[in-house]
C-alpha cells in the first residue's frame, strides 16, 4: 500500500513567538522554522509502515512557499521516498489545503493519508477532517495507535473521556496524535541520501484549485499578562471570592 | 538561521539533525557525567549510530565523504546545545592521518570497522611528559625486532584512551643524534590497544577540573607488528602535522558553539531575571559584556569559515587555523566569562550548567595548543619576525 503524509512547516516549537507590530499576524521573519511536531509522528508512522513491510511507499507533501522543501528534506531523511511540493506564496487555511490534497491523493491514489491532528501554529485542526469529507473517505482522528489488517485499519483515538477504538476500511485519512509514537532523528547519511531523493513541485493553479481565503483575519495580539495570585487568610475568605470575584461557586 | 552566503556551506539540515539528537542529553545528563567523572557512553553512541562520527570517513570505506565544513557543524552544534564533543570529537580528525598516509589494505582494515562505530578510533600518543609541543624532542622509542617492533616510553594527556579501541602512535625510529632533520626519524603507528594492554601497554587515568578522561600511558617493551606502521618509516612527524590543522579548525568550531551557548543562555536569564523592578539585562553593565563577546564569537566564526574554506580548496590553512582557535578560545572563554557574572550566585549553581561548561571551554586555551605557540607561530611564520625559542 501507498502512504501520503502531509508536512507543515511551521515556527519551531522552541522559538518564542512575537506578534507582528502592525497585529497582522506572527512574526516569521529571520525565525527559526521547522516541521510541525505533529507531522513528524505522521513521518514517523508511515516510515515503520514501510519498515514492517506494510507499506510499499511513502509520499511526503507539504504546501506552501518555497522553503517547504526544508521540510520535505527532513521527511526524505527520515525515510519517506519521495516528496511534492505544492508551491505558493499565498496564505493557505485549512479547507484550500484540504482541497489541495484532495487533488495530490487524486494524482497519487493512496490507501492513507496521514496528518498531523494539527499545526502548533494555528491550531486550527481543520485539515484531516476536511479532507476525509472531500473524499468520502474514513477518518479516524487524533490517533495514539494505528493497527492495519485485511483492507481494514483499527484506530485507537484519543478522547476527551480516554481512549475510543474504531474500525474503518481502508482508504483513510488518520491524523496522529502525541502518543502515537516518538519520532526518530535522522541519520548523517540519510540526510545526504534525502538529498538525492525526487522532489516535484506543483502549483495550485495546475491542481486547478481556488486557494484564496474564507476568512479574514482581524487582529492577532498578545495573550494578556497574567496577573499574579492572592492569598487568602482563610477557606471562609476563598469561598467568599470564589463566590463573589470570580462566580465559579 | 541566515541567509548571508558564506564561505563555505552552512549544512543547516545537518545542524538540525544534530540539535535533535542533542535535545536528548540535557543538562542534568551531563551534570551526572561530571560528578561521576564517567565516559558519556549514551550520547557518544547515538552519534555514532546516527553516523555523524563518520562523517569524514569516504563513502567507500562507509562514512559520509563529507568536507571538513560538516563536520565544524557537527562539533558546533554539539556544543551550541550544551552538550560536550571532546568525548569523541577525535574520531573525526584522528582516521584522517590513516586516510591520508595509509596503505590501502589498513584503510580497508580499519575505516569501516571505525566508520560503523565497532571500533573507536581516538586516541592519539603524542605528547610525552618532557616533551611538550616539542615534539621531535619525544623519547618514546620503537625499536625494528625481527617481524615488528618493540615500544618504550611513556606518553601524557593521551585522552579517551580508556575508551578507543584503536591508538595513532608517534614514536622514535631513529635516534635523534642519528638524523640529519631533527624532524625525521619519527613514525606513526596505528596500534590495536586491545591486543597490547596488559602486555607492554598500560594506562593510568589522569583526574583534571573537568571530566576529560584523560589518561598517561606506559610503554614497556610493547610489541606491535610491523603492518602498524602508517606510511613510511621516519616520516611520522609531517603526517602529524597534516592532521593538526583540521584539529585545530574543528576545536575552533566547538568553542564558537561554546560561545553561543553561553551568550544565549545569558542572554535568556538577562532578560527573565527582575531586579529593581527590571530585567537585569536593561543595565548596560550586563550588556555590554554579552554585547563583546558576541562580536568577539562572530569574529571568531568568520575565521573558523576563512580556515574552513581555504582547508577544503586545499590550500595552506596553517595561519588561518591557528587564529580560529585562539580567537575561537577566547571568545568562548569571555563568553563564559560574562554568562557567570549575568548569572551573579546563580552562575556557580550546578545546575544551570555553566560552571560546567566554563571549566570545560577552559581548555581550548591550552590545548591542543597553547596561545603563546600561536602567537609565536604567527610572529614567525606570518609577520617573519625571528624565531623566539
Amino acid at each position: 500500500m501507498k502512504v501520503l503524509v502531509a508536512v507543515k512547516r511551521v515556527v519551531d516549537y522552541n522559538v518564542k513567538i512575537r506578534v507582528k507590530s502592525d497585529n497582522t499576524g506572527v512574526e516569521t521573519a529571520n525565525v527559526k522554522m521547522s516541521m510541525n511536531p505533529f507531522d513528524e509522528i505522521a513521518v514517523e508512522e508511515a516510515v515503520r509502515l514501510k519498515e514492517a513491510g506494510t507499506a510499499s511507499e511513502v509520499v511526503a507533501v507539504s504546501l506552501g512557499v518555497k522553503q517547504c522543501q526544508e521540510t520535505l528534506r527532513t521527511a526524505l531523511a527520515m525515510g519517506a521516498d519521495r516528496a511534492i511540493l505544492v508551491e505558493t506564496e499565498a496564505e493557505l487555511q485549512p479547507l484550500a489545503v484540504a482541497k489541495l490534497l484532495k487533488e495530490v491523493v487524486a494524482k497519487e491514489s493512496p490507501d492513507m493519508v496521514l496528518l498531523g491532528k494539527q499545526a502548533i501554529d494555528d491550531d486550527a485542526n481543520q485539515t484531516g477532517q476536511m479532507l476525509a469529507a472531500l473524499m468520502g473517505w474514513a477518518q479516524g482522528t487524533f490517533a495514539s495507535k494505528i493497527t492495519l489488517a485485511d483492507g481494514k485499519a483499527e484506530v485507537v483515538r484519543e478522547v476527551d473521556g480516554g481512549l475510543e477504538t474504531v474500525s474503518v476500511n481502508l482508504p483513510l485519512v488518520a491524523t496522529t496524535d502525541l502518543r502515537l509514537n516518538e519520532p526518530r532523528y535522522a541519520s548523517l547519511p540519510n540526510i545526504m541520501k534525502a538529498k538525492k531523493k525526487p522532489l516535484d513541485t506543483l502549483t495550485p493553479d495546475e491542481l486547478g484549485v481556488d486557494v484564496a481565503p474564507r476568512l479574514t483575519t482581524l487582529k492577532v495580539e498578545e495573550p494578556p499578562v497574567r496577573q499574579a495570585g492572592i492569598k487568602v487568610p482563610d477557606v471562609a475568605t476563598l469561598i467568599d471570592k470564589l463566590k463573589t470575584e470570580a462566580k465559579v461557586i | 538561521m541566515s541567509d548571508i552566503p558564506r564561505l563555505v556551506e552552512a549544512h543547516d539540515d545537518i545542524r538540525d539533525a544534530v540539535r535533535k539528537l542533542c535535545a536528548d542529553f540535557p543538562g542534568p545528563y551531563w551534570r551526572w557525567l561530571d560528578r561521576e567523572r564517567a565516559y558519556p557512553r549514551d550520547f557518544v553512541a547515538a552519534l555514532t549510530e546516527a553516523g555523524y562520527l563518520a562523517a569524514l570517513i569516504p563513502e567507500e570505506y562507509g562514512g559520509s565523504g563529507l568536507p571538513l565544513s560538516a563536520a565544524a557543524a557537527i562539533l558546533e552544534e554539539i556544543q551550541r546545545a550544551g552538550c560536550n564533543g571532546a568525548a569523541c570529537h577525535a574520531q573525526m580528525y584522528v582516521m584522517g592521518t590513516v586516510l591520508r598516509h595509509g596503505s590501502e589494505e589498513q584503510k580497508r582494515r580499519w575505516l569501516p570497522e571505525v566508520a560503523s562505530g565497532r571500533l573507536r578510533l581516538q586516541a592519539f600518543a603524542v605528547t610525552e611528559p618532557t616533551s611538550g609541543t616539542d615534539t621531535t624532542s619525544l623519547s618514546t622509542t620503537a625499536v625494528r625486532d625481527g617481524d615488528g617492533y618493540v615500544v618504550n616510553g611513556q606518553k601524557v594527556w593521551t585522552s579517551r584512551a580508556e575508551h578507543s579501541d584503536l591508538m595513532l602512535l608517534l614514536a622514535r625510529t631513529t635516534p635523534r643524534d642519528q638524523v640529519k632533520k631533527r624532524t625525521d626519524g619519527l613514525s606513526v603507528f596505528l596500534v590495536d590497544m586491545r591486543e597490547v594492554k596488559g602486555k607492554g601497554l598500560s594506562i593510568q587515568p589522569i583526574p583534571t577540573m573537568m571530566n576529560h578522561n584523560t589518561t598517561e600511558l606506559f610503554f614497556e617493551d610493547m610489541r606491535i607488528g610491523a603492518d602498524c606502521l602508517v606510511g613510511e618509516e621516519g616520516k611520522g612527524f609531517r603526517y602529524i602535522l597534516d592532521g593538526m590543522n583540521a584539529e585545530r579548525i574543528l576545536i575552533a568550531a566547538e568553542c564558537v558553539g561554546d560561545a553561543r551557548w553561553f551568550i544565549e543562555k545569558a542572554v535568556t536569564y538577562a532578560n527573565e531575571r527582575v531586579v529593581f523592578g527590571r530585567p537585569i539585562g536593561q543595565n548596560q553593565g550586563i550588556q555590554f559584556p554579552l554585547a563583546r563577546a558576541h562580536a568577539q564569537s562572530e569574529a571568531a566564526a568568520l575565521m573558523v569559515d576563512s580556515a574552513l574554506a581555504r582547508y577544503e580548496a586545499g590550500v595552506p590553512c596553517g595561519a588561518q587555523a591557528n587564529m580560529a582557535k585562539m580567537l575561537a578560545s577566547e571568545a568562548a572563554w569571555a563568553a563564559g566569562e560574562a554568562a557567570i557574572q549575568t548569572h551573579g550566585g546563580f552562575g556557580f549553581a550546578e545546575e544551570y550548567d555553566i560552571e560546567r561548561k566554563f571549566r570545560e571551554t577552559r581548555l581550548y586555551q591550552v590545548a591542543p595548543i597553547s596561545t603563546n605557540l600561536i602567537l609565536s607561530y604567527l610572529a614567525e611564520h606570518v609577520l617573519g619576525l625571528p624565531r623566539s625559542y
